[in-house]
């Protein structure tokens, strides 16, 4: 049955114009080295089922490497194992396995240098320090891939998709996990991330860098060491992604430093240390997210000005707003706060009272964080109800003059 | 049987005792007299362990009192109010008392419990009872172990005169049996037929410890309130006291 | 003495307070696991239940209790009983029940609701703090010279341990803010059974993420073996010294 498949899948190919080279043990060549080099622009080749350890491989063609039943290209440890470079290469349905380690150079799984129209899909990639490395390249496509990394130490281990300066890449559907940063962005601009799931990464799910004009959509960052962070960049799009678990004593939900003018839109923030911690940014919606079970919901430094925050609903965070200055030059309107005891006396669904997101007692641990061993002490909840009654220390025009009653429908 | 030496108690400012010295011994009922505050109850209380006095020494049986509580099981405490847990039946009462002790069934004195009627009540709470029979059940209680050394803190108070009879006969009974009995009384004509010696005390001192005869035969007064009147007033002391001391009695007369 | 305690249990359990207490705890607890949406807020409502109301009910019942039956103490004091004996077991009785109360109350919901390492951690800490605040309340009760100062000392050091404390704490942490004051925290909590319990359920919620680099410390001492044993161990000497300390109180007191 699978020769037959094998076969009627040959004659499909052979029937269009370009040519087939069949590389494994039933084949006349036996190395996809040797495949490689016999394929010509456009061809495909077609790697069967075994385990090939031929080191190194570079492939400048435009040619389709694609694997039949899930054939196993093994680094033995010791080397990058393939190399791409050119344009129109596509690289599908291979498991890629010990790629090597080298302090010096970033030793990849696949690395991807000077090339445009690169596609590598549904591939599994196991125990690599890098796992796929593009640098320099425009339209790329990384789809459905599979990754998962060696949990070494930090420095001990790669990204699991890097990405340096490229422009116009699709990021999609891809799972990683176990690796430095799960996937990582550095100068890339106008690609889409969505649809991944990156999660027991030991930094960062998601680290992103100087890369401007980007989106990411629907995508999972969950159980990393340090969350997510969207640093230095302008014009980005964060929608209907869910931020889960990222829970420790430097983790974030979102990390955003230096970042304008860009959405957070339609988010789940689930148990996180610091849902959102913003430095530095400017001009940034953050508008109908759920903030559920968060240590802190928003961290917002006074180095932050006109951003505005509405619609989101807070649920059962420890802390709602911190931040660490007296002034603050955002705007809060219509989201819905657990902790508000307000009224509604016109029926209009928001609270005649205007609700101070800030608990004294947040700014007592944004001065003092080792005060923090006060926590769910009644002294504490006494005090946040003073401050309530009588306000002094807690920034008065960080407030939500429209609180909702009820959450809103997200 | 019990012997103080030197006894000496202070609470704050209030000399309580001041250097007792007595001997008390088997077979005899002393009668431990003074005026409100003269230190009998501190005395009684001393002689239980309650109070610590500062110096001087308690001897039951030859042995010092501090330290081995076990010499208690040889005496039996009426107090002046008793009080019990509220929740506790008097059945349970009498019950715990007996683990307590571990005093065997054929040893128990149920005398009284049967004479008081008090089995009738042994289901009801404690807290339901009126203060006359809870007295009941002190008095009771003190002789249901059979003690050597009675020890009674205004017996009949509180007691309608028809259990004041049937106590009364009973101290006496107890007394033919050799025993040891302390009663304090402000009530002196229900001392009359009972005591052998008076140990008279004012402001923690003793003025006196005598047997009753000698007593009588000093003052030439047959009633023991009267000679103890007689002598007051040839003391000079306390004048006011004895004229309280004869009202008292006088009203013990006619009821 | 168990036998003693025996009776002791017996009165208070037939009392309508610690009936009355079981169910508040248990009516509080089975509401909040149905009323919030998770469990771990029910635990959280559950923590401030645990330190707040835990101590005041036993302080306040103990010290009562103790008045109450000091009558009954004076009783037994009467008896072949030693006086260490009877103060614990009156100790013993009281813990127990207030125990059962506790753990009928709010052992239940939890076992049935919340069944981890969360809730055995209130249940210890809950249990912790019971002994604990029945030793302080005996202390202050047998130290004490009337049933007001008694029961007003129990409640300042309910006071003092449930909020004056904190507030002490935060003013220290503020006053010396330049130095690193991780560790001293840690000895901060030792001094004060309700902060030491209230770390100890908090970091098995895993609280310490949000607390940075002491939570990091805290999170290593009080999760090794060292810092369970630092933790049961403190909470022993808070049970052990207080009520030793009231015992040789005790011994020493006239009663």
């Amino acid at each position: 049955m699978r020769n037959i498949l094998i076969v009627l899948l040959l004659l499909v190919i052979c029937n269009v114009s370009a040519n087939t080279v069949v590389v494994g043990k039933n084949s006349s060549i036996k190395t996809l080295r040797q495949g490689i080099a016999v394929a010509k622009d456009g061809d495909t080749v077609l790697l069967t089922k075994g385990t090939y350890k031929e080191g190194n491989i570079i492939i400048n063609k435009s040619i389709h490497l694609i694997g039949v039943y899930a054939p196993v290209l093994d680094g033995d440890h010791k080397n990058e194992i393939l190399t791409l470079t050119g344009k129109n290469i596509v690289i599908k349905g291979i498991h890629f396995t010990n790629a090597g380690y080298s302090s010096l150079n970033d030793f990849a799984a696949i690395k991807v240098i000077d090339a445009t129209r690169i596609i590598i899909e549904n591939n599994t990639i196991n125990n690599a320090s890098f796992a796929i490395h593009i640098s320099n390249a425009t339209y790329t496509t990384v789809r459905n891939n599979i990754i998962s990394g060696t949990h070494k130490s930090e420095h001990l281990s790669g990204n699991g998709i890097h990405l340096w300066k490229c422009e116009n890449a699709m990021i999609e559907g891809n799972s990683v996990r176990g690796h430095r940063d799960g996937i990582y962005f550095e100068f890339v601009t106008t690609s889409t991330i969505q649809n991944n799931t990156s999660e027991l990464n030991i930094r960062y799910g998601l680290h992103f860098m100087f890369s401007h004009n980007d989106i990411y959509l629907y995508n999972t960052f969950r159980n990393n060491g340090a969350g997510v962070a969207v640093m230095y960049s302008k014009s980005v799009r964060m929608e209907n992604n869910v931020f889960d678990k990222n829970w420790g004593a430097s983790a974030y939900g979102i990390l955003l430093k230096d970042i304008s003018n860009s959405h957070i839109r339609n988010n789940k923030f689930i148990k996180n240390t610091v849902a959102i911690h913003m430095e530095g940014s400017s001009r940034i919606e953050v508008s109908s997210n759920f903030f559920q079970g968060n240590g802190w919901a928003l961290k917002v430094q006074a180095s932050c000005d006109d951003n505005t925050f509405h619609h989101n609903n807070f649920n059962g965070n420890s802390f709602d707003v911190a931040t660490n200055g007296t002034m603050t030059l955002n705007r809060f309107y219509n989201n819905y706060w657990d902790k508000y005891d307000g009224y509604d006396m016109n029926k209009d669904g928001m609270g005649d009272v205007p609700y101070h997101p800030v608990s004294m007692y947040a700014m007592v641990v944004e001065q003092n964080p080792t005060t923090l061993m006060l926590m769910r002490s009644f002294m504490v909840s006494l005090l946040d109800k003073a401050e309530k009654a009588i306000p002094g220390l807690t920034p008065e025009n960080l407030v939500d003059n429209k609180p909702m009653l009820k959450p809103n429908k997200l | 049987m019990i012997r103080i030496e030197n006894l000496t108690k202070r609470f704050k400012k209030l000399q309580a005792l001041g250097d007792i010295n007595a001997l008390f011994n088997k077979g005899q009922v002393i009668s431990l007299i003074g005026p409100n505050g003269s230190g009998k109850t501190t005395l009684i209380k001393s002689i239980l362990g309650m109070v610590k006095p500062d110096s001087g020494c308690i001897y039951v049986d030859t042995k010092p009192i501090n330290g081995d509580p076990s010499y208690r099981s040889q005496i039996g405490y009426m107090p002046q109010i008793g009080h019990y847990p509220d929740n506790m039946k008097v059945g349970h009462l009498f019950n715990m008392m007996k683990n307590i002790r571990k005093v065997s069934d054929a040893a128990l004195d149920t005398d009284l419990l049967v004479k008081f009627n008090l089995v009738s009540i042994f289901d009801k709470p404690m807290r339901t009872l009126s203060g006359g029979t809870r007295q009941k059940v002190s008095a009771a209680l003190a002789f249901y172990f059979n003690p050597d050394i009675l020890i009674l803190d205004e017996p009949t108070a509180g007691l309608d005169p028809l259990s004041s009879e049937i106590l009364k006969e009973k101290i006496i009974e107890e007394k033919k049996k050799n025993k040891l009995i302390l009663i304090t009384s402000h009530i002196l004509s229900d001392l009359d037929e009972l005591t052998t010696h008076v140990m008279y005390l004012q402001e923690g001192k003793m003025i006196f410890l005598k047997d009753i005869g000698t007593l009588r035969q000093e003052t030439g007064q047959d009633r023991l309130g009267k000679a103890i009147a007689r002598i007051m007033r040839d003391g000079k002391k306390d004048a006011l006291w004895i004229d309280e001391v004869l009202a008292v009695k006088e009203t013990g007369i006619t009821d | 003495m168990l036998k003693l305690s025996r009776y002791v249990l017996y009165d208070i359990i037939r009392n309508k307070v610690i009936i009355a207490y079981s169910l508040f705890l248990f009516i509080v607890s089975f509401s909040l696991f149905q009323l919030e949406e998770n469990d771990s807020k029910a635990i959280l409502s559950l923590l401030n239940i645990v330190l707040i109301v835990v101590p005041l009910i036993s302080m306040i019942f103990t010290t009562i209790h103790y008045y109450n039956s000091y009558e009954f103490i004076e009783l037994m004091l009467a008896q072949p009983l030693s006086r260490s004996g009877i103060l614990l077991s009156e100790y013993t009785g009281v813990a127990l029940s207030l125990l059962s109360a506790f753990f009928f109350g709010v052992g239940v919901p939890v076992l049935l609701f919340a069944f981890d390492e969360t809730g055995l951690a209130l249940l210890f800490a809950g249990g912790a703090l019971t002994l604990v605040f029945t030793s302080i309340a005996f202390l202050a009760s047998v130290k004490a010279r009337d049933k007001a100062r008694g029961i007003g000392s129990a409640l300042l050091l309910w006071f003092y341990f449930a909020l004056i404390y904190d507030g002490l704490v935060l003013l220290i942490l503020f006053s010396f803010s330049e130095y690193p004051m991780e560790k001293f925290t840690l000895l901060l909590s030792a001094l004060n059974p309700i902060d030491l319990g209230r770390i100890f359920i908090m970091l098995k919620m895993d609280v310490s993420a949000l607390m940075g680099y002491t939570g990091a410390l805290y999170k290593d001492f009080f999760g090794s073996g060292t810092g369970i044993i630092f933790t049961v161990g403190i909470m022993l000497l808070w049970i052990v010294l207080p009520l030793w300390w009231a015992l040789n109180a005790f011994k020493r007191k006239d009663l």
